[in-house]
């Protein structure tokens, strides 16, 4: 119910929105969870396991029970916290994990049959028989667990990832990390202050604590619009800081506000990578809850959170509240109670020296013991020296002390520290190099406490960053002292529970130490303890302590889990933003794209780029017909092919012979200028890394060209060679693959086409094979290579990018009159396995120089990369598989890639396998199929019959080991 | 993880490709044996502590780089450009 007393809500902006398809209503500043608690909503969902009724439990990203599904449709998101969301007009929300209702649950049924469920339920059950497993126990486990669930639909909402940086990181905006913004925001520093509350203020907002004799949260907010005035400070709300990682480096998941996420366009969230030289945790403590029978039940939640709820949201969960706990903060909250006017029909605290002013039934020294009321909490049983007590009441406030949030530090495999005197685990100074900690997040729990720590902290960032710090008062706060008296686990029959999202109870945390699961870790995986959405920041130091008392140990020794991150659940969405569909992978066009896509081609993926497939023409219905055209226009008349995507690397200096000789293993310091030459490069292992043509420009001026997918690795193994094994040398190299558009121009009419567009024509004497130089395209400087990949007389002709697109127009356009065209990758495969050229279908990273048949391109007279390793037994000989060319003769005339060869009369298994085809395709020149593979011996094994058998498509032929150069061998076209 | 740049500054690690040990820096002569070039490319120490170590800042200025770090608490101390390095050693 709401409270006639102000709040931190807008009472003149009221929300409607529906939970479970029913209409409520809330106001500006409220959570869901605060807006339905206002419409005393109290059974918010259902448990993991037993399908028991649970309502609200925290006010924070720690709660367990109010997971709940957001949205309608593909946009639904499920198990997100009613706690941290934030109301908005037209909210529509649906509890989980029930079915048909919240009300009538048919699972609920799990509750009755809780004895057979505990501990190990799954690891004992499901065993036998094992054909069973995959037919009837995965499928039944798989529908019963599981919390909420995905729409199924893609989601269209939009993600974003983002990157920050700055001189300190400060976690939590409470007033340790206020005041630690503060002094180093004063400073100078570049300061982030992050906090995953929608404003700053921290446990400021939820109590009834003065700082500097006004309320904490004003306070609050003067010293944040102070910090919101400094041009070095950021202020990042709604952002939860999830992950310390090396470096300095903090990931962080920053969900935008509704009003913002519903703006075209805008993201739900950001995930944040935070480069920071230095960090304060700021995080607080987290309370931890008290094992008593049935005390899961609706309406029993944490002390701390029902404050917040009655002091920031102005609601209460009950009508007549009694209030359990160890410390003073039961005190706090039956008076925070009192003072907003809720009737509080007792106070029990556990220890038994305690006493009160307040005018409240008091228990000292008593223990609630069990909860009543199926639906929601009705009464309570409370043990006292003289008896039970039954009190009538409809919330239950407990609090068993405070838990440092001390997850961060323990990111990079840091350990706490166990402090007695706080019951509780405390990090460790130096955890995680660079952050401090301050405030309740290192056991100070007082305001004053808190305020002084954000203070110390950022005095000696200041001082270790060498900044001088600026006089900054402390507030004036109240410093109670903390007395705890350690309460895990009230004794008693029934179940108590340790973990509610869990549901794992103090008897299964027992039945694991008695079956020998004595290790944390253990009876952590055995009893499933800490391991939901979460991860335990309820349960966690309450079930081990259960742990090291049923293991007669005590809780240091006993340990805790490993803290990982993400501290909260981090969507992949978010994690992976901008990284699907066409966002996937960058893009690379080719200055010839927009054309080929005018005329049809269907472009396929080449690395990033995109290239033309074939160019359809009216008439042909498949691929073939129009792969076998291009692949004739190309051997009779002339064909035109974007080679763009070749990787070109301009290489310049004095010691550009000698560098490229060292990279290659043949010779280009003899190459002649205005010459190219095929080259073959090496990895230093002697296996072949790249092969293709190196263009001398000039004396100490070469151009060099990598296959299309091997650019980067080859610019990148350059650098290492220059960099790392020769840097004495006088040479510079850079990419400039998308600085010139490149076409190769192919076929008996090549020159004929050339000579059209070519200022200065040329022929045989000018421009023999293998010649380059400088030309003139229609006024346009350009260069001309007279290099071959088809076989045929053919030419490659660049123009800077900016001319691709009018060059190659016009290329297509005269070529068509010459009775040619456009080919595509289709054809120029084709066309290279007639000729016996390789690609990376051959020198696929196994493959050496001797098997490519190019041993004798290993020059003798120097040193190359590669050359030392690739001279290793083993590496060359009648062992290797060599490349061979393959012709169908059997009745089978299909012939494919990735088929495995064997000896005629072989039985086609593994033992008896004597290579593999690497290229294969169907030549219109020779009128059948043809491939390209590698054959042990294949080299002497030329006219032998043999045998391919293609597992995986179910193909099998017979074919003739031959040369692989099916076409033109003598190479008189390409020369003519 | 970050490294520092000599070139560019702290930088992130994904703007860095990874190679090896920093012996892949001192490339024996070819004709120095079977066993100097099998060390050279293939044998390499697993230290738990310092090392150093390769890294090419691909994604940035195209340095190679000769990174020190230490393999336990993942802290990185300095960075060098692999040509001063071997110029050094020269």
């Amino acid at each position: 119910m709401r409270l006639d007393k102000p709040g931190q809500i807008d009472r003149t902006q009221p929300l409607s929105f529906t939970f479970d398809g029913r209409e409520y209503s809330g106001f500006a500043g409220d959570t869901l969870a605060s807006a339905l608690i206002a419409s005393n909503v109290r059974v918010v969902g259902r448990s993991f396991k037993y399908h028991r009724p649970r309502g609200v439990f925290t006010a924070g990203s720690e709660e367990p029970n109010a997971l709940v599904t957001i949205g309608q449709g593909a946009a639904a998101e499920p198990n997100l916290r009613a706690t941290t969301s934030e109301l908005c007009e037209g909210l529509v929300a649906r509890s989980q994990n029930r079915w048909p209702s919240l009300d009538y649950d048919l699972l609920a049924l799990n509750d009755l049959f809780a004895p057979f469920l505990g501990a190990g339920f799954y690891y004992k059950t499901f065993m036998w028989p094992a054909k069973l497993w995959e037919r009837l126990y995965e499928p039944f486990i798989r529908r019963a667990a599981g919390l909420g669930a995905l729409s199924g639909a893609p989601n269209a909402d939009h993600y974003e990832k983002a990157y920050a940086h700055c001189d300190l990181l400060v976690i939590g905006a409470g007033p340790a990390g206020l005041m630690a913004a503060l002094a180093a925001g004063r400073a100078g520093l570049d300061v982030i202050l992050a906090d995953e509350d929608v404003r700053t203020g921290g446990r400021l907002n939820a109590e009834r604590i003065e700082v500097d004799g006004r309320p904490g949260a004003d306070w609050a907010e003067t010293v944040t619009d102070e910090l919101r005035g400094m041009g070095n400070v950021r202020i990042m709300t709604r952002t939860t800081v999830t992950g310390a990682y090396d470096g300095g480096t903090y990931g962080a998941l920053e969900r935008l506000s509704p009003e913002v996420a519903a703006r075209t366009g805008a993201p739900r969230e950001c995930f944040w990578r935070i480069a920071t030289r230095r960090a304060i945790l700021a995080a607080g403590a987290l309370e931890r809850p008290v094992a008593f029978r049935n005390n899961d039940r609706p309406g029993v939640m944490m002390a701390g959170a029902l404050r917040a709820y009655v002091n920031r949201w102005a609601v209460s969960p009950g009508k007549t509240v009694t209030v359990f706990g160890n410390t003073d903060d039961a005190h706090r909250t039956a008076a925070d109670l009192l003072a907003a006017g809720v009737h509080v029909a007792a106070l029990i605290d556990a220890r038994p020296e305690a006493g009160t002013d307040l005018p409240v039934r008091f228990y000292a020294g008593a223990q609630v013991v069990n909860a009543h009321g199926r639906g929601g909490l009705e009464a309570i049983s409370i043990a006292t020296l003289s008896g039970i007590d039954k009190v009538q009441t409809d919330c239950l406030a407990m609090s068993g002390g405070w838990n440092p949030t001390l997850h961060l530090t323990c990111h990079m495999n840091g350990r706490p520290d166990w402090s007695p005197a706080l019951a509780a685990f405390v990090s460790r100074d130096g955890a995680v190099p660079g952050l401090l900690t301050a405030g309740a997040c290192r056991g100070d729990f007082s305001t004053h406490g808190c305020l002084a720590g954000g203070l110390a902290a950022a005095k000696a960032v200041l001082k270790d960053l060498g900044k001088r710090a600026r006089a900054t008062d402390l507030p004036v706060a109240e410093d109670a002292p903390y007395r705890i008296s350690p309460l895990w686990a009230v004794p008693g029959k029934g179940r108590a529970w340790l973990d509610f999202q869990n549901d794992v109870t103090v008897k299964d945390v027992k039945l694991a130490a008695t079956e020998n699961y004595s290790s944390v870790e253990h009876m952590k995986r055995y009893t499933t303890q800490g391991m939901a959405p979460d991860q335990g920041k309820n349960s966690n130091v309450n079930a081990l302590a259960v742990l090291a008392d049923a293991t007669g140990r005590g809780i240091p020794e006993t340990g805790t889990t490993t803290y990982r991150p993400p501290y909260v659940p981090v969507p992949i969405a978010a994690l992976g933003a901008g990284a699907q569909g066409a966002g996937f992978a960058p893009q690379r066009f080719t200055t010839s794209h927009d054309l080929s896509v005018e005329m049809g081609a269907p472009m396929v993926e080449a690395g990033l780029w995109y290239r033309p497939g074939w160019f359809p023409r009216e008439g042909e219905k498949t691929w073939r017909q129009s792969c076998d055209r291009e692949v004739g226009m190309v051997r009779e008349a002339v064909g035109v092919c974007d080679v763009s995507t070749l990787g070109k690397i301009d290489v310049q200096g004095p010691d550009a012979p000698a560098f490229l000789d060292l990279l290659y293993t043949n010779m280009f310091s003899t190459l002649k200028v205005g010459r190219a030459r095929y080259g073959l490069m090496l990895r230093e292992d002697g296996h072949v890394m790249d092969d293709g043509t190196t263009a001398r420009l000039g004396a100490h001026h070469y151009l060099m060209t990598t296959t299309t997918a091997a650019a980067g690795q080859v610019m990148k193994h350059m650098e290492f060679v220059h960099q790392c094994l020769a840097p004495q040398m006088d040479v510079s190299f850079i990419s400039v693959t998308e600085q010139w558009a490149q076409f190769a121009v192919a076929g008996p009419k090549s020159r004929d086409l050339l000579n059209g567009i070519l200022d200065d024509p040329v022929d045989g004497d000018s421009f023999p094979f293998m010649a380059c130089g400088a030309v003139s395209v229609m006024g346009v400087a350009g260069r001309l290579f007279r290099i071959s990949f088809s076989g045929e007389h053919a030419y490659e002709v660049a123009v800077p990018a900016r001319y691709g697109d009018s060059l190659f127009r016009l290329l297509v356009d005269r070529a068509g009159e010459l009775g040619g065209g456009a080919y595509g990758m289709e054809a120029l495969n084709v066309l290279r396995i007639e000729k016996g050229f390789i690609t990376h279908a051959e020198i696929h990273g196994r493959t050496t120089a001797f098997d490519i048949g190019m041993e004798r391109m290993v020059s003798a007279k120097k040193d190359c990369i590669g050359k030392a390793m690739a001279a290793r037994p083993g590496l060359s000989g009648p062992d290797r598989e060599q490349l061979v060319g393959l012709v169908p003769t059997g009745a089978v005339k299909k012939l494919t890639a990735g088929a495995h060869l064997f000896d005629a009369g072989a039985e086609a298994v593994r033992k008896n396998d004597q290579g593999y085809i690497t290229s294969a395709a169907f030549s219109p020149t020779l009128g059948h199929f043809m491939a390209l593979g590698f054959l042990k011996d294949g080299r002497a094994r030329h006219g032998e019959e043999i045998r391919m058998v293609d597992h995986v498509r179910q193909i099998e032929a017979r074919c003739r080991v031959v040369d692989p150069v099916f076409f033109d061998p003598e190479g008189g076209r390409a020369r003519g | 993880m970050r490294i520092p740049c000599p070139i560019c500054g702290s930088r992130d690690i994904r703007e860095f490709d990874y190679m090896g040990h920093a012996q892949a820096l001192d490339r024996p002569d070819p004709g120095a044996g079977a066993q100097a070039w099998d060390d050279y490319l293939h044998n390499r120490d697993n230290p738990a502590g310092p090392t150093r170590d390769l890294w090419f800042h691909g994604m940035g200025c195209g340095a190679w780089l000769v990174v020190e770090r230490d393999t336990v608490s993942h802290e990185v101390t300095g960075a060098t450009l692999a040509r001063d390095v071997k110029g050094g050693a020269a």
